[in-house]
């Protein structure tokens, strides 16, 4: 168990944002060799509280305490020379340098001013060695996974002897068996006492890995518990403040299969594929119908979306949309067919950071109309409140920066900017990756609702779950191949899915 | 219950797959491909050095006279100048900035040489050492402003090349002669290499500071940090690394290398005058991209540059030796080249994204 003396102490810590309290009166406390889970909503304080530690942000009051001494970092270097060192999701290192020069650069072992490239190289593959990952060191960055980069990370942090090493989302773009080796890596590093802040959406995780975790709401401290004495439904109680009757609500299975395929189909794909990218596939979604595509990271989800969506071009096939053939070439043609396609990187193919959040939402509308015909602004105000309303997005101020929501609401605002247009087919590629669980249950409402309403949906998600409880029917991929297509009956379970993953649909 | 709850994600810890899943691979070597690619760096030098042995091939067999050591020597002899000014370019473009200004800084250090020489009668071992500093002044203050001020390379190296380019005019219209003995020993002077075969000190010269360049770039920190910043200077802030010094520094090697640059052309040319070098800047950048570097910055290297520089030599020559093309079709052949040298760039970073 953890020693008694906390490494690291956060008392009475405020952070005020223009019109937003971010934290207000939060403690927390680290000790070395546990993994303590942050946990808490999109926007209850957690990316605040860490850069408040990281020197990203300065405090409005309260104190840090590392070691018994009160710190104030200016900025993350700062903190990182003190001992704390941040890896995040997105890998901060030099891509095109080798993996011994990211662990060393700026601190190589040098002699008269020369740098003593083999020494490093040892140095690097020992201390790669030490966290159980044994790879080329002289290989460039690049050439690994986000897996491996992240471990990279994580060793140069360590290196440059972190005390407190804190984890942004590391898992997020992960798959299982990566996941498993960080966790390895954690543990490892926990035995060697480095005490390990860690964040993940993954409840799973988070009781897999985690020994303690605090919990934030709404910028305020709930408490901070053992994990072995949390069960997951309190968790996420404590985490949305309310009971789960919210999440269990839509615990009824969707409609019948066959009441939906009664209705006109609205896409039919046929033997539509991509060489490199997809085999053929055959595919009908039916208006008012939900279909959900499951399969592993990589089976080729994301590249059936942009073949429907005309974001690749089909090397065979064909597609009708409302029963007349059309050629899907671009994401323009599929626009002004009704397809709409949220994608699953909001970041770099979705969202503009530096455009409010009414401009975002607007984007795909006033694409369609053409930029010749601008939208009224009145109309504009009227629709933009509509959903921020109806998605409940926070803050609830159209003229805020989208780079300054949260995750989930940045979301909401990709979504509200596709269902302006009433597209007739929602592409949502991973809507809910990332983004925590109220976010996430009033998305697969809001989705179960759309559909109600005759909109057809293709699903695609990581969560077995959640595909199951959306979806009339769901499709399986597996290496890049359509393997099985299955209607959403009694008899459909995650277990069903996962063994269909595993053997590609062979029974 | 909990099932209710998003419980798993894509990494969802839950049996399907363990330790060994088929992703376990990760913790190994990279795979062939994998490896493979991180080598692809080097295709372009290698291709810039097959299309050099091919470009003298080709010219020794069509050309009497052709394949000899001394034609290889007079491309050096004839372009030690390019070169120099090439190296300071590719710390540049190293980085991801470019300089425009290294044409007109040639020019100025020309024209600063032969009007205190000629015109004041000051010795030369005076003169040499301050046009130097005069060039890495200016590459210091062109740095400095892009990197505090946040501006983009290009329009500060534009000001200048406008600027050095101007000044040429206010010390003289006309070119100036040098008729200083030192100067014209320098010019004068033949190093042999064997009974045919000669060099000139400049290209002595220009070999040291390739030498140096290629020490700097790969043995020291500020050339790590060089190729760091050019990697990604967002992450290099983040490291810790001396973003704002680099740089800096890379523009004063830039302006040191042209102004090195400008004292090899005076040796060659024997004077000064305000329209030497016009254009330089883009025979410069020209041979740097052609030599492999990523114009992105954060890969290449200074051999890549040499190739690269020798290549435009040595169309000139076969040009030359052709006797019927005119001259322009060096450009021709330069423009068809560098447009291959960028699809090439192109297919390599598209695949390796």
């Amino acid at each position: 168990m953890a020693p008694p003396v906390p490494i690291l102490r956060m008392s009475g810590i405020c952070k005020e944002f223009p019109g937003v309290r971010a934290l207000s009166d939060v403690d927390f406390r680290l000790m070395p060799g546990e993994v303590h889970a942050l946990m808490g909503e999109n926007g209850a304080g957690k990316s605040t509280l860490i850069k408040v530690l990281t020197g990203v942000y300065d405090i409005d009051a309260g104190e840090i305490t590392l070691d018994g001494a009160k710190v104030a970092f200016a900025n993350p270097l700062q903190a990182q020379q003190a001992g704390i060192s941040t890896v995040y999701q997105e890998v901060n290192l030099c891509a095109n340098l080798s993996v011994a020069e990211n662990i060393f650069i700026g601190r190589e072992p040098r002699r008269l001013g020369r740098i003593r490239w083999r020494e490093m190289r040892r140095r690097a593959s020992q201390l790669l060695g030490r966290l159980d990952l044994d790879i080329d060191v002289t290989a460039p960055l690049s050439a690994y996974s986000l897996a491996v980069q992240q471990m990279v990370a994580i060793a140069r942090a360590v290196d440059i002897s972190a005390r407190v090493l804190v984890l942004d989302e590391p898992t997020s773009s992960l798959d299982a068996g990566e996941v498993e080796q960080l966790f390895r890596v954690m543990r490892r590093l926990k035995d060697e006492g480095i005490a390990i802040l860690f964040v993940s959406h993954f409840l799973d995780q988070i009781y897999e890995i985690a020994d303690r975790m605090t919990i934030l709401r709404n910028g305020r401290l709930v408490g901070e518990y053992l994990t072995s004495e949390l069960g997951q439904v309190e968790l996420v109680g404590k985490m949305i403040g309310k009971e789960l009757e919210d999440l269990t609500e839509l615990d009824e299975k969707p409609k019948e299969l066959e009441a939906v395929e009664r209705s006109q189909p609205f896409v039919e794909a046929r033997s539509l594929g991509r060489s490199g990218s997809v085999e053929p596939f055959t595919l009908t979604i039916h208006e008012g119908e939900v279909v959900g595509l499951a399969g592993l990271l990589g089976s080729g989800r994301t590249e059936v979306a942009r073949l429907l969506f005309g974001a690749d071009h089909a090397t065979t096939g064909e597609v009708s949309v409302g029963g007349t053939p059309v050629a899907l070439r671009t994401p323009r043609a599929a626009t002004a067919r009704g397809i709409a396609f949220c994608s699953e990187n909001r970041r770099a193919e979705g969202l503009i950071p530096d455009l409010t959040v009414r401009e975002n939402i607007v984007l795909a509308l006033q694409a369609a109309r053409g930029w010749s015909r601008p939208i009224p602004r009145r109309r504009q105000d009227e629709l933009v409140d509509k959903y921020i309303q109806a998605l409940r997005i926070s803050p609830a101020n159209p003229d805020q920066l989208v780079k300054n929501l949260s995750g989930g609401n940045q979301q909401k605002v990709l979504l509200a900017r596709w269902l302006i247009v009433e597209p007739r087919l929602l592409i949502l590629d991973e809507p809910t990756r990332g983004i925590d669980v109220g976010a996430k249950a009033e998305i697969q409402r809001l989705v179960a609702s759309l559909a109600d309403g005759g909109m057809a949906v293709l699903f695609i998600s990581a969560e077995l779950e959640e595909v199951l409880r959306l979806s009339h029917k769901v499709g399986v991929l597996r290496d890049r191949r359509l393997v099985a297509e299955l209607p959403n009956d009694d008899d459909l379970t995650t277990g069903v899915l996962m063994e269909t993953i595993a053997s590609g649909g062979r029974t | 219950m909990s099932s209710d709850v998003a419980t798993s994600g894509p990494s969802g810890s839950s049996g399907s797959s363990g330790s060994s899943g088929p992703k376990g691979s990760a913790t190994g070597r990279p795979s062939r491909a994998a490896v493979l690619r991180g080598r692809e760096r080097y295709i372009p030098v290698m291709a810039t050095g097959a299309l050099l042995l091919a470009m003298f091939v080709v010219g020794g067999m069509r050309y009497e006279a052709f394949a000899s050591g001394q034609i290889v020597l007079n491309v050096f002899i004839d372009n030690a100048f390019l070169l120099v000014v090439a190296i300071g370019m590719t710390f540049v473009i190293l980085t991801g900035g470019i300089d425009l200004s290294v044409g007109s800084v040639v020019a100025l250090s020309t024209m600063i040489s032969a009007s205190l020489v000629t015109g004041q009668g000051w010795p030369p071992l005076v003169v040499i050492p301050l046009v130097l500093l005069i060039g890495a002044a200016l590459g210091f203050a062109m740095g400095s402003i892009i990197h505090y001020f946040d501006i983009q390379p290009f329009i500060v190296t534009l000001a200048g090349m406008f600027l050095a380019r101007g000044l040429c005019y206010t010390i003289g219209t006309d070119s100036i002669p040098i008729t200083d003995e030192t100067y014209t020993a320098i010019a004068q002077t033949r190093i042999d290499l064997s009974a045919e075969m000669f060099i000139s000190p400049s290209v002595l010269i220009a070999l040291a500071v390739v030498v140096v360049a290629t020490y700097v770039l790969h043995y020291t920190r500020l050339g790590r940090n060089v190729y760091a910043v050019g990697g990604n200077e967002q992450s290099a802030m983040l490291m810790g690394l001396p973003v704002a010094r680099t740089k800096i520094a890379v523009y004063t090697i830039s302006g040191f290398c042209s102004a090195l640059g400008g004292v090899l052309l005076s040796f060659y040319m024997l004077s000064g005058y305000g329209l030497h070098a016009v254009g330089m800047e883009l025979d410069a950048i020209a041979a740097v991209v052609i030599g492999g570097t990523l114009l992105t910055g954060g890969s290449g290297y200074v051999l890549g540059t040499v190739l690269g520089v020798l290549v435009l030599g040595l169309i000139q020559t076969i040009i030359s030796f052709e006797g019927t093309l005119s001259s322009w079709w060096t450009k021709i052949f330069i423009g068809m080249l560098l447009f291959v040298f960028i699809l090439l760039q192109r297919l390599i970073t598209a695949r390796r994204s």
